[in-house]
C-alpha cells in the first residue's frame, strides 16, 4: 500500500465515522462537531487529489463560515439534548430499501467501470486556481453572474425580512 | 543507508517541527515578558524585575505556576468539548506558523536543501491555507465558551465568534489586492513580486500601493487575534475573563500560548505581504547594509555586558555578561564569515519586521481603550469591509489599465 492510499483510507474512514456520529450524537453541538470532521476529511481528500484551491475553500467556506454559523446558532438558542424517538416503520422500511438500492448502485458502477478505481491526481488545468478562474470567468461567466445575482437577491430578501420583524 | 536517505525528508521535517515548536514556545514565553516590560515602562512602572536579572526568569516561573495550579472542571461542563477547545485553539495557532517561510535560501546539509520553514516553499495555497486555519480558529473560542456551562464564558464565546466572523471578511478581502499584484497565493512568490525593482529598496514593497489594504488587514488581524482594542471577548469589566473564565492551570496557558502564537503569525503575514518579508529595506547596491546585523548585535551585546557587570545581584552579574558575550560573539561571527552573513540577511530582516509588529501590538495595548460592542460591529461592517472592497476594485482597475495601455504584465 502506497502512502497516498493509506492517507486516503484514513480520511475516508474519518469522513464516514464523522457522518455516522453526526446522526447518532444526542447533543446538537456534538453533531455539528462531527459534521466539521466530515468537512475537514473531505478537504483532505481534495488535497490528496491535487485540488489545493478547492480543499482550502472547502475548509474556509464549509468548515469555517457555515459550520461556525451552525455552532453559533446552537449556542445562541442554547439547544439542549435531543429527545430520541423510536424510528417509525414508515421511515424505517423504505429507508433500509433505499440504502440497499444505493449501495447496490454504487457497487454496480464500480464493478462495471473498465478503468481501475483509484485516487488520480487532477493537478492539471482543472484543479489549479488559474484553471478554476478561467472556467468561472471565461467559459461559464453568464451562469456565474446569474448565480451571483441570485445570491444578491437572497441577501436583499434576508435584509427585508429582518427589517420587517423589527418595526 | 538507503533507508536513511529515503526517510531523510521525513526526518528533516520532524526535526524542523520540533525545533520550530521549541523556538515558538520560548519566544511566546519571552513575548509575555516583553509585553509586561514595555507596557510597564509606558505606564512609568518597572514591570517584572524580581525573578532573575531584569525579570528575565519570570516566564519560567509563570510556566511552572501554570503547570502546578489546581485544574478544576466546572460542574455540568461538557467534558469532551471542554477539553477539546484549548487543544484546538493551540493546535490551530501552531499549525499556522508551519506555513510561514522564514528565509529565501536553503541550507545545504548532508546533500539536502533545508529550507527555513516547515512547509516546502512551493506550496501553492500558502495564504489560503492560513486563512483556512484562521477560519477554524473560531471554534476554540466558541466551544470553550459554550462547554464551560457558565454565563460569562457563554456570552464571551458568542461575542467572540460574532466578532471573528465579522472581521474575517475584511481580513480576506484586504489581501486580495496583494494577491492580484503578486498573481499567486504562494508566500514566497508574494515576497519575490516585491523585489522586482531591487534598487527601489523599501519603496518596492506592497505597503505603498496597498496602504489601504494594509490598514484593513492589520486592524482586522488584531481583531481576529482578540487583542486590545478588540479584546471584547475577555472584557474584564463586563465578562470577568470571557470565554476562558472557567479555565485554569495549563488549559488556560494553552489559550494564552495560542493567542501569542497567532500574534506572531499575524506579524509574519504583515511583514511578508506588505513589508517585503525577508527583503532588505535598502537598495541592493548598498552592500554595506549587509553588516547591519553585526552592527546591531555587537553594540547590543557589549551594552548587555556593561549593564550586567554593574547589576545588583550576583546572579545577574554572572548571567547578563554571559548573555551579552553570546550576542556579541554572534555579531562577530556574522562579520567574519561572509557566507553566514549572506545567509542570515533574509531571516534577520524578517525577524526584525516581526519584532516591530509585535512591538506595535504591545504599543496599542498600552495606548488604546477597548471598543464598545456596537462600535466594534459598526467599524467592521461599515468601514473596514467597504474599504477593503474599494481597495480590491481600485487595484484590479489599475492592474487592468497597466496591462491594456502600457502592455505591462
Amino acid at each position: 500500500m502506497t502512502a497516498p492510499l493509506v492517507v486516503f483510507f484514513v480520511l475516508a474512514a474519518l469522513a464516514v465515522i464523522g457522518a455516522v456520529s453526526l446522526i447518532l450524537q444526542k447533543h446538537p453541538i456534538h453533531s455539528a462537531l462531527s459534521l466539521i470532521v466530515v468537512m475537514i476529511a473531505l478537504a483532505g481528500l481534495y488535497l490528496l487529489l491535487g485540488a489545493e484551491f478547492v480543499a482550502a475553500v472547502q475548509i474556509i467556506v464549509y468548515g469555517g463560515a457555515i459550520m461556525v454559523l451552525f455552532v453559533f446558532v446552537i449556542m445562541l438558542l442554547n439547544a439542549g439534548i435531543e429527545e430520541h424517538t423510536s424510528i417509525s416503520k414508515m421511515a424505517g422500511v423504505p429507508g433500509l430499501l433505499l440504502v440497499v438500492a444505493l449501495a447496490g448502485f454504487v457497487a454496480a458502477t464500480i464493478a462495471r467501470s473498465t478503468e481501475s478505481i483509484q485516487a488520480t491526481s487532477q493537478s492539471g488545468e482543472m484543479a489549479s486556481t488559474l484553471g478554476i478562474s478561467n472556467m468561472i470567468f471565461k467559459d461559464f461567466v453568464y451562469p456565474f453572474e446569474l448565480t451571483s445575482f441570485l445570491i444578491l437577491v437572497a441577501v436583499l430578501g434576508a435584509t427585508v425580512l429582518a427589517q420587517r420583524e423589527k418595526s | 543507508m538507503t533507508l536513511l536517505s529515503a526517510n531523510a525528508e521525513l526526518i528533516i521535517t520532524v526535526v524542523k517541527i520540533v525545533l520550530l515548536l521549541f523556538i515558538v514556545l520560548t519566544v511566546n514565553a519571552y513575548l509575555t515578558w516583553f509585553e509586561r516590560k514595555v507596557v510597564a515602562h509606558m505606564q512609568s512602572r518597572w514591570g517584572p524585575h524580581r525573578v532573575g536579572p531584569h525579570g528575565l526568569l519570570q516566564p519560567l516561573a509563570d510556566g511552572v505556576k501554570f503547570l502546578f495550579k489546581e485544574d478544576p472542571t466546572p460542574a455540568g461542563a461538557d467534558k469532551f468539548v471542554y477539553y477539546l477547545a484549548p487543544l484546538l485553539a493551540l493546535a490551530l495557532a501552531l499549525t499556522g506558523l508551519a506555513l510561514i517561510p522564514f528565509g529565501p535560501d536553503p541550507i545545504r546539509l548532508l546533500g539536502h536543501d533545508i529550507y527555513l520553514g516547515i512547509a516546502p516553499p512551493e506550496v501553492n495555497i500558502g495564504i489560503l491555507a492560513l486563512f483556512a486555519i484562521t477560519a477554524m480558529g473560531v471554534y476554540g473560542v466558541a466551544l470553550a465558551g459554550w462547554s464551560s456551562n457558565s454565563k460569562y464564558p457563554l456570552l464571551g464565546g458568542l461575542r467572540s465568534s460574532a466578532q471573528m466572523i465579522s472581521y474575517e471578511l475584511a481580513l480576506t478581502m484586504s489581501v486580495v489586492g496583494v494577491l492580484l499584484m503578486a498573481g499567486s497565493f504562494n508566500l514566497k512568490k508574494i515576497i519575490e513580486a516585491q523585489a522586482l525593482h531591487p534598487e527601489w529598496g523599501l519603496f518596492g514593497w506592497n505597503v505603498w500601493p496597498q496602504i489601504l489594504g494594509f490598514f484593513c488587514f492589520f486592524v482586522a488581524a488584531v481583531a481576529e487575534t482578540n487583542r486590545v482594542p478588540f479584546d471584547l471577548p475577555e472584557a474584564e469589566s463586563e465578562l470577568v475573563a470571557g470565554f476562558h473564565t472557567e479555565y485554569a492551570s495549563f488549559k488556560f496557558a494553552m489559550f494564552f500560548i495560542a493567542e501569542y502564537t497567532s500574534m506572531i503569525t499575524v506579524s509574519c503575514l504583515c511583514s511578508i505581504m506588505f513589508f517585503g518579508g525577508w527583503l532588505s529595506p535598502f537598495p541592493a547596491s548598498w552592500t554595506f547594509a549587509h553588516y547591519l546585523p553585526s552592527a546591531i548585535l555587537i553594540p547590543f551585546g557589549l551594552w548587555v555586558i556593561w549593564d550586567g557587570i554593574r547589576y545588583e545581584t550576583l546572579f545577574g552579574r554572572i548571567i547578563l555578561p554571559g548573555v551579552g558575550t553570546v550576542i556579541a560573539a554572534l555579531g562577530a561571527v556574522f562579520v567574519l564569515l561572509p557566507d553566514v552573513n549572506h545567509f542570515i540577511q533574509g531571516p534577520f530582516w524578517l525577524l526584525s519586521k516581526i519584532l516591530v509588529f509585535l512591538f506595535v501590538y504591545v504599543w496599542m495595548r498600552g495606548t488604546l481603550p477597548r471598543f464598545r460592542y456596537d462600535q466594534l460591529m459598526a467599524f467592521g461592517w461599515k468601514l473596514l469591509l467597504p474599504l477593503s472592497i474599494v481597495n480590491v476594485i481600485v487595484t484590479s482597475f489599475v492592474i487592468l489599465a497597466k496591462m491594456t495601455w502600457w502592455g505591462a504584465k
